[in-house]
């Protein structure tokens, strides 16, 4: 349950202000499944950050169940995003030298996972985006759909309670975006997460339950 | 995980690992070579030192030459004598020969007492004294003038006049050799300090406390081969026969040692006229912390003396290997601090750079949880190993290049100008001078100041010259980690989202 009460952001870049994020108030109950919908420069992002404890609001207040994450210093903030937020990225962020199980086996690192149940966890993630036989291929060698399921392997392999997903399918063709976000609907039904993406297809936001609007920092509901 | 990532980092970034290490190898093992070499040239210095001084001494206390006051006998060699009968001769030719001994070239002789006032100084260990003298030998053969005038007058009629016969061409030439060699004139009783302390026998014995008014001499080995004496030979000493008991060498291998010839004091004494006197004192001070004190007592008992310590004399030993120990100290040192800088600066940037284009990367693992440590880490991670890649290589190339200096094994020779020693080694027995005596003797004249040692260089592999390797490869390591780690740490995790283009 996301709690945000009037939260702004700006920016300073060379003196001049950037207003990312205008006073935005919503709440999004666990389990909600929100598109994110908006023109480029819209501030889309920059509410992702907030949603996922990457950076503080400049005003206004943000809760993730019981943590006020407005307010946290950065270690229990990294600890949140270690434990409760997964994340899914435009360009799927993926260590390049890192195998596909390895790049998975990240995610377990802070929470101290023994290497043993790191090792079969991170093949059961890749098994559940079917990927269970490229566990040993670096990212090179796969295509940018699976380096993608290997992205979401790896932000469901801590069994987060919300995953977060910037234009996830940005970098990829019209097929694999359809694969892409049915893998993505189906995690989300099956697991009970709190899942928000950002997307620019209309045909995927229009299957949300929800769908937000964003324009020069300006949340609007759509419906 | 942190060897996982360590290793996929290092081994899926080859090039920009191997161009660290590779930085990292050369200038560790440049300093490694230049720590070696310098450590060899200063154990060929000691050694030289040694070799003149013997082992342990602290202080050498000598008096500078005064120049000759006019119509004294100069500080040059007296003059050879000789008298109607001298000499032996053959039927038309008359051997000649003659030893002189006299104090050595540059050398000034002052009171033996002098010992005794050092000696009872607070502070000195031990003493000695020692007599350094330089002995002559003119040796030739003359033509028998008076056979030719005394033979039968020219028959008549034969105008051309007989040839002169004999001397050493048989037609009446004249042929002569000049001979020098240096003396020690020591205590017979084996003092703990001095020249003698730093010798091994080579054969015979040494000189021994009842020794002191025997004409017994022990001469170095080197010079005892090239002038074909061994021990139980005879050899002139300022006219005086002395039987050779012994034969010595330097303790460091190839260093000569301080005189060609040592015999007791006061034998020498008493052969070169110059009794009571003596040229060098060799002084033991009982601590270390104690010689500069003992040098200004010394200095304050004996006003006219010169007092100087290791310290002097090793900035006194000249030749190559002085240049060998200028070179070291500078080229080698500004060049291996130079390329060390170069090789530090090289993985700090590239360890910059690194973090730079993996900037992505990094936002990427702190949003995933990763905490800042846990970046900073693995980027100190990764530059320490490439330096330890690089210390381990520059290792085996410091050992390669120790190990091909030591192959090749660079003689040096060192000359410890002290003033008051002569001699040195001998080049060989005086050669045919002929009337034209100048060969050795102009030689001999020319650095009759020094005693010119030779010295193999050999660049010893210590403990510290590894741990410089070591030290020096987790240093750069540490270095570009910390600096690399401390950007990584100011990486915010948004990073992570930052658009791809
Ligand atoms: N780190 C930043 N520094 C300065 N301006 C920024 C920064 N991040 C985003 N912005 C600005 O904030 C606005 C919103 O950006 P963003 O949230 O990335 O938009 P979107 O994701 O909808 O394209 C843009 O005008 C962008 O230029
Ligand atoms: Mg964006």
């Amino acid at each position: 349950m996301y709690t945000l009460e009037n939260v702004s952001k700006t920016y300073t870049q060379s003196k001049r202000q950037i207003t990312a994020l205008a006073d935005v108030s919503l709440s999004i109950p666990s389990g909600q499944l929100v598109a994110i919908q908006g023109p480029t420069g819209g501030g889309k992002s920059t509410l992702l950050q907030m949603l996922g404890a990457l950076d503080r609001p400049t005003s206004g207040r943000i809760s993730l169940g019981e943590a006020e994450l407005s307010h946290l210093p950065d270690r229990k903030l990294g600890g949140i995003r270690a434990k409760e937020i997964g994340f899914v990225f435009q360009g799927f962020n993926l260590i390049p030298t890192l195998t596909a199980q390895e790049n998975v086996e990240t995610a377990l690192a802070p929470l101290g996972v023994p290497a043993e149940e790191r090792r079969r966890r991170a093949l059961d993630a890749l098994a559940s985006v079917g990927l269970a036989d490229r566990a040993g291929h670096v990212p090179g060698e796969l295509s940018g759909g699976q380096q993608q399921r290997v992205a979401i392997a790896r932000a469901l392999v801590k069994e987060p309670d919300v995953l977060l997903a910037d234009e996830p399918t940005g970098n990829l063709d019209e097929e694999t975006r359809d694969e892409i976000m049915d893998l993505l609907e189906g995690l989300w039904r099956d697991r009970g997460l709190t899942l928000v993406v950002v997307t620019h297809d209309s045909a995927v936001a229009k299957r949300a339950e929800r769908r937000l609007h964003i324009t020069h920092g300006t949340v609007t509901e759509r419906r | 995980m942190f060897f996982t990532y360590l290793r996929r980092e290092l081994a899926g970034r080859r090039r920009q690992t191997a161009i660290v290490a590779i930085g990292m190898a050369l200038a560790i093992a440049l300093v490694m070579i230049v720590n070696s070499v310098a450590s060899g040239v200063r154990d060929a210095q000691a050694s030289v030192l040694q070799s003149v001084y013997g082992v342990g001494t602290d202080l050498t206390v000598s008096q500078d030459p005064t120049p000759p006051e006019e119509g004294e006998a100069g500080a040059g060699p007296g003059r050879f004598e000789f008298g109607a009968d001298d000499g032996t001769s053959t039927d038309d030719s008359t051997e000649i020969s003659q030893s002189r001994l006299t104090a050595g070239f540059g050398s000034t002789t002052f009171d033996a007492s002098a010992l005794d006032t050092v000696a009872d100084l607070d502070g000195v260990e031990a003493a000695s004294a020692a007599l350094s003298l330089t002995n002559m030998t003119f040796s030739g053969e003359l033509p028998q003038f008076a056979q030719r005038t005394e033979g039968e007058p020219p028959a008549e009629g034969d105008t051309t006049q007989q040839a002169p016969t004999g001397g050493f061409d048989g037609a009446g030439g004249s042929a002569f050799d000049v001979n020098s060699f240096s003396v020690l004139g020591i205590d017979p009783g084996g003092a703990a300090v001095g020249p003698l302390s730093a010798v091994e026998l080579a054969d015979g014995r040494g000189l021994e406390a009842s020794d002191a008014g025997q004409a017994v001499a022990v001469l170095d080995a080197s010079y005892a081969t090239s002038a074909e004496l061994a021990v139980g030979d005879t050899i002139d000493v300022g006219g005086t026969e002395f039987e050779v008991v012994g034969t010595v060498t330097s303790t460091s291998a190839d260093a000569a040692t301080a005189s060609n010839v040592y015999i007791p004091l006061g034998l020498a004494q008493s052969i070169a006229g110059l009794d009571g006197q003596v040229s060098d004192l060799y002084v033991q001070a009982t601590s270390s912390d104690r010689i500069a004190a003992v040098q200004a007592d010394i200095e304050e008992a004996l006003p006219d003396a010169t007092v100087s310590t290791q310290a002097d004399l090793a900035a006194s030993v000249s030749g190559s290997l002085s240049t060998a120990s200028t070179l070291i100290a500078n080229l080698g040192l500004w060049l291996s601090v130079a390329v060390l800088a170069a090789a530090f600066l090289i993985a700090i940037l590239f360890t910059i750079q690194g973090v730079t284009r993996r900037t992505r990367e990094f936002g990427t693992l702190k949003a995933i949880g990763w905490s800042n440590r846990r970046v900073v880490g693995q980027v100190a991670g990764e530059s320490l190993v490439q330096g330890l890649i690089g210390g381990a290589a520059g290792l085996a190339l410091g050992l390669a290049g120790i190990w091909v200096i030591n192959l090749v094994a660079p003689t040096l020779g060192g000359s410890a100008t002290t003033g008051t020693l002569a001699g040195g080694p001998v080049a060989g027995p005086g050669g045919d001078g002929g009337a034209t005596a100048s060969g050795p003797f102009g030689d001999r004249l020319a650095d009759a100041a020094g005693s010119t040692t030779e010295v193999v260089l050999n660049a010893p592999v210590t403990i510290s010259v590894v741990a410089i390797a070591i030290g020096l490869a987790v240093l750069g390591g540490l270095l570009a980690g910390a600096i690399g780690g401390w950007r990584a740490a100011r990486l915010r995790p948004a990073e992570a989202l930052r658009s791809v283009a």
